[in-house]
């Protein structure tokens, strides 16, 4: 049924496809999601401008290899952007705001002089090549981790991850869910209302402009969210819930408390200069409780999930690859220090720890390792149509 | 399969109850259709169905209302959700999911099915509506008539006994909603599914109907045959009021069965001499003004347009188009959804995109006029036309109205009253019926005198008596010299009310000219009259009773 020209159509994953015996399908958005975490830890861990550089073209490799043709999956670019914001906004505060650390003077601005109470902070002054650099691989480290964190949201569909939410969390998934929906819809209306304001000439400025345009997008926003949530109900949702209150507290409070646990634990873990009991302990309590949470409220729920996702080898070493280059951080770190946070004073050229760089290319596998992505099946068949048209039959 | 016994429901905050006595059985394999006039309780009896009302919207339930024996007052909605599916007004304000096949498997999830009959589910569901080639798609990618296949194939998938939709077809354009009943139909002659539907335009779907329920103004309800219950309506679909003024019996409810009565028609009407000329059927009048039709004087050109361009991104909106409106004419502007209408609209009033092209109202381009003196020249209801409003009371707007376009104070509430009689100052413009809030807003817009009065899919959510109100407003708008564009999917309404037609497809005008000679040629936009006596041109109901005389109309 599907025509050859679609093998011929689109050869580089067609070859992966069936050079490999794999078929095309989504990769378990949680897979995707820890090994975009992993890279993140390891770009947190260093300041070094080569491996942050080498981590972003490992992501952005991944991105270009095993992103999905899905509206969700076009948003890369923006967190390059983003990233690159970060760094030029942190040069530039620098620059503005006292860069007179070390001695390799830039460029001396003209100091503008500030009020007594300002005392501690200068506008303009001395810039010295080291506080600019050191302001710029601080901020590069700071897009590193968007651009990690930017291709996870790309590469997993994120109401796919949201379906992967344990059940007891499942009031908590709906309502992101049905934010997810509405939010999209709500810039929508206010474009439309704003739209309908210039038919009544414009309405004025100021206050009374703006309830011109808040209540119509307020009205239609409610009315959307009561609609929405009626089909919901009416399409069962929440059905059969019976849950006595007391079982519903405790599971809140071991989940939410779990969680709670897990983020100051992994604060704790990255950064050197918290308490030790702030660690690695808390991040074990807080797993455990939320994993108690999410086995007492798992229970109450009566519901299936139409194609669940799997969890198979291939999402095993995806998250490995990710987890790989975190622990080779860790390693390199404790090895050679020196070699992720590059000498300013002295000034030297940062260098690339062999450790480091091997996790780093390590995490760049999941582009051959990942399962190619699946097309809608009619983008798949329009293709031979498109680029080759010989091929038609 | 579905008893009310006594039931009434009654809001706090109403003076009166919304339906009150209501004793109806609805057979296992009905198509049941639910009429009656805007705002007396429609939606609020198909909520009842499954437990949306008073679960969910309030309110006191009265009596007892039964679906395959279970009773709403104990169960939920979400209880019902394995018996009785049901799709609201707004299929798109009701997706729960983002793709097609996760929107199907919504409610099985929640019914907690197995996968692997949800899997085969799914399939047999995409293929019985025809969505197989949509499964990947983004839902909000979908066309209007999609996306009401999608909600009904969502409801469908938990194999309910019973399907309910609320006015599944007001949003659509006629083919769309053909393709909608023909779905519908199917269901119930070959899997024996009962069908619960509420619906303003009886044309589309009295022929497939095995009872109609009629709602009246005061709660009550009226349930029995098809024929029976229209007997007892003023507001009839046109082939009913050709069939009354005809005087056939029994009163067909379909073309085919009307065109096999009309032949005797047919004749009267060739021999009368007036039948066939474009000038006797093209502008038709209100209903029952009896005003002789045609006589609207089409006066001199006020809007010119050229090369008229709008474009979204790569996708070419409107092309190019070209267009000349002329005072005192009333031109209509047809379809499918997507076609360019209200982009065309939009650009023409200056506030909308415009990539190229030019329009000349009076000498200059409403686009480069400031909002508020683009507005006098070219002024436009939009589809969502609550988006105007923003105050708490009637008053309020229109004294607004009166400030924003430096009118003598009163000048909105005049007009106001001068398009319907009534409407309570103290009142808040989202309580008011539709009609009454399409009025108010064309009331502010008309408050700046505008030259052209373009209309954005005015008619939805009209019920007969309100749109017959609407073509009586727009001919007094037109006499007093106004040229009025509007677009529109209502065939019928468009046979009443317009003299000119523009068909629209792709971005193109494919089609211009008199109503008369546009419509009769469609398959799809032919009125029912004209279908029905066919070749002859005809249009509406008054321009046939006209032509036979005064004398022969019964009462």
């Amino acid at each position: 049924m599907v025509p050859a020209g679609a093998v011929v159509a689109d050869s580089r994953r067609a070859s992966i496809s069936l050079g490999t015996g794999r078929l095309p399908r989504a990769l378990h958005p949680v897979a995707w999601w820890i090994w975009a975490i992993g890279l993140a830890t390891a770009a947190s861990r260093t300041t070094n401008p080569l491996l942050l550089g080498l981590i972003i073209a490992v992501a952005a490799f991944v991105v270009s290899e095993r992103r999905s043709d899905a509206p969700w999956a076009r948003g890369f670019r923006g967190y390059l952007i983003a990233g690159l914001v970060i760094v030029v906004l942190r040069v530039v505060y620098r620059i503005l705001f006292g860069g007179d650390y070390g001695d390799h003077i830039l460029v001396t601005l003209p100091e503008v002089p500030l009020p007594d109470w300002a005392v501690g902070v200068s506008i303009g002054g001395v810039v010295t090549l080291e506080s600019v650099l050191a302001a710029a691989y601080d901020g590069l480290r700071l897009a590193t981790l968007i651009i990690c964190i930017g291709a996870a949201n790309v590469l997993a569909d994120p109401r796919r991850l949201l379906r992967s939410v344990p059940s007891a969390l499942y009031e908590l998934g709906a309502t992101l869910v049905v934010a997810v929906s509405v939010a999209p819809q709500l810039a929508e209306s206010v474009g439309r209302v704003r739209r309908a304001r210039r038919l009544r000439g414009g309405g004025g400025r100021g206050m009374r402009a703006l309830i011109g345009i808040l209540i119509p997008v307020l009205e239609d926003a409610l009315h959307r969210s009561l609609a929405l949530a009626a089909a919901m109900d009416s399409r069962g949702y929440g059905r059969s819930a019976h849950v006595p209150l007391r079982t519903r507290r405790l599971t809140g409070a071991l989940v939410i408390g779990g969680l709670i646990g897990i983020c100051v634990g992994a604060y704790g873990v990255l950064d050197e200069t918290v308490p030790p009991i702030l660690g690695l302990p808390m991040l074990l309590a807080g797993t455990t409780a939320a994993i108690a949470g999410f086995a007492i409220g798992g229970r109450r729920l009566d519901r299936t999930t139409y194609r669940p996702d799997p969890w198979g080898g291939t999402e095993t070493l995806v998250a490995a690859t990710g987890i790989a280059a975190a622990v080779a951080m860790f390693v390199a770190g404790i090895a050679d220090p020196a070699s992720l946070q590059p000498s300013l004073i002295p000034l030297g050229w940062p260098g690339l720890a062999p450790i480091a760089t091997i996790g780093i290319l390590v995490a760049a596998l999941p582009a051959w390792l990942a399962p190619p992505v699946r097309m809608p099946a009619d983008v798949a068949l329009s293709l031979p149509a498109a680029s080759a048209p010989g091929a038609r039959p | 399969m579905i008893r009310f016994d006594g039931v009434g429901v009654a809001y706090a905050e109403a003076d009166r109850a919304v339906l009150r006595d209501v004793d109806l059985t609805i057979e296992e394999g009905e198509l049941c259709l639910v009429i009656g006039p805007t705002g007396s309780g429609k939606s609020t009896l198909l909520g009842a169905m499954n437990g949306l009302v008073p679960h969910f919207t309030g309110g006191t339930l009265t009596g007892m209302v039964t679906v395959d024996g279970r009773d709403t007052r104990t169960h939920p909605p979400r209880e019902l959700a394995d018996v009785i599916g049901y799709v609201g007004q707004d299929p798109a304000a009701g997706f729960v999911t983002d793709s097609v096949e996760e929107e199907l498997a919504y409610s099985m999830e929640h019914l907690a099915l197995d996968p692997p009959v949800m899997r085969k589910r799914v399939e047999e569901i995409l293929d019985l509506l025809g969505l197989a080639h949509l499964r990947d798609r983004p839902l909000r990618t979908l066309s209007g008539g999609e996306q009401q296949r999608v909600a009904i194939g969502a409801a469908l998938t938990a194999h309910p006994r019973v399907l309910v939709l609320d006015e599944p077809t007001s949003a659509l354009d006629p083919t769309a909603a053909e393709e909608v009943i023909a779905a519908i139909t199917r269901l119930v002659h070959d899997l024996g599914m009962t069908v619960v539907l509420a619906e303003h335009r009886l044309e589309r779907v009295i022929q497939h109907a095995d009872r109609v329920v009629r709602i009246g103004t005061d709660g009550t309800v009226v349930g029995g045959a098809p024929g029976a219950v229209l007997a007892t309506v003023d507001d009839v679909p046109p082939i009913v009021g050709l069939a009354r003024l005809a005087g056939w019996e029994p009163v067909p409810l379909s073309i085919r069965d009307a065109r096999r009565s009309a032949p005797a028609l047919r004749e009267r009407l060739a021999a009368e001499g007036r039948a066939a000329s474009p000038a006797a059927t093209g502008a038709g009048s209100a209903a029952g003004s009896g005003a002789a039709p045609g006589a609207d004087p089409v006066g001199a050109t006020v809007l010119e347009a050229h090369g008229v361009t709008v474009t979204y991104g790569s996708v070419v909106a409107v092309r190019e188009v070209d267009l000349a409106l002329a005072s005192g004419s009333i031109a209509a502007v047809m379809g499918r959804n997507g076609s360019g209408k209200s982009s065309l609209l939009w650009a023409i009033q200056g506030s909308g995109p415009r990539l190229r092209g030019s329009v000349t109202v009076a000498g200059r381009d409403p686009r480069d006029l400031p909002a508020a003196d683009a507005r006098r020249s070219v002024g436009l209801v939009p589809q969502d036309a609550d988006d105007l409003l923003y105050l708490e009371t009637v008053a309020a707007e229109c004294a607004q109205a009166d400030r924003e376009t430096s009118a003598a104070a009163g000048s909105c509430r005049a007009v106001l009253d001068r398009l319907v009689a009534g409407v309570p100052d103290e009142a808040h413009p989202r309580d008011l019926s539709e009609g009454q809030r399409l009025a108010l807003v064309l009331a502010i817009q008309l408050t700046a005198e505008p030259t052209v009065v373009l209309l954005d899919e005015p008619t939805r959510g009209l019920d007969y008596a309100a749109k017959r109100h609407l073509a009586t407003i727009l001919q007094g708008l037109a006499s007093a010299g106004h040229a009025i564009l509007l677009s529109t999917h209502d065939v019928e309404f468009v046979a009443t009310v317009a003299d000119r037609v523009l068909v629209m497809a792709d971005g193109d005008i494919v089609a211009d000219g008199p109503a008369a000679d546009v419509l009769v040629a469609s398959p799809s936009f032919a009125p029912q009259v004209a279908r029905i006596l066919a070749p002859s041109r005809w249009l509406t109901v008054d321009a046939v009773a006209h032509a036979l005389g005064p004398t022969e109309v019964p009462a």
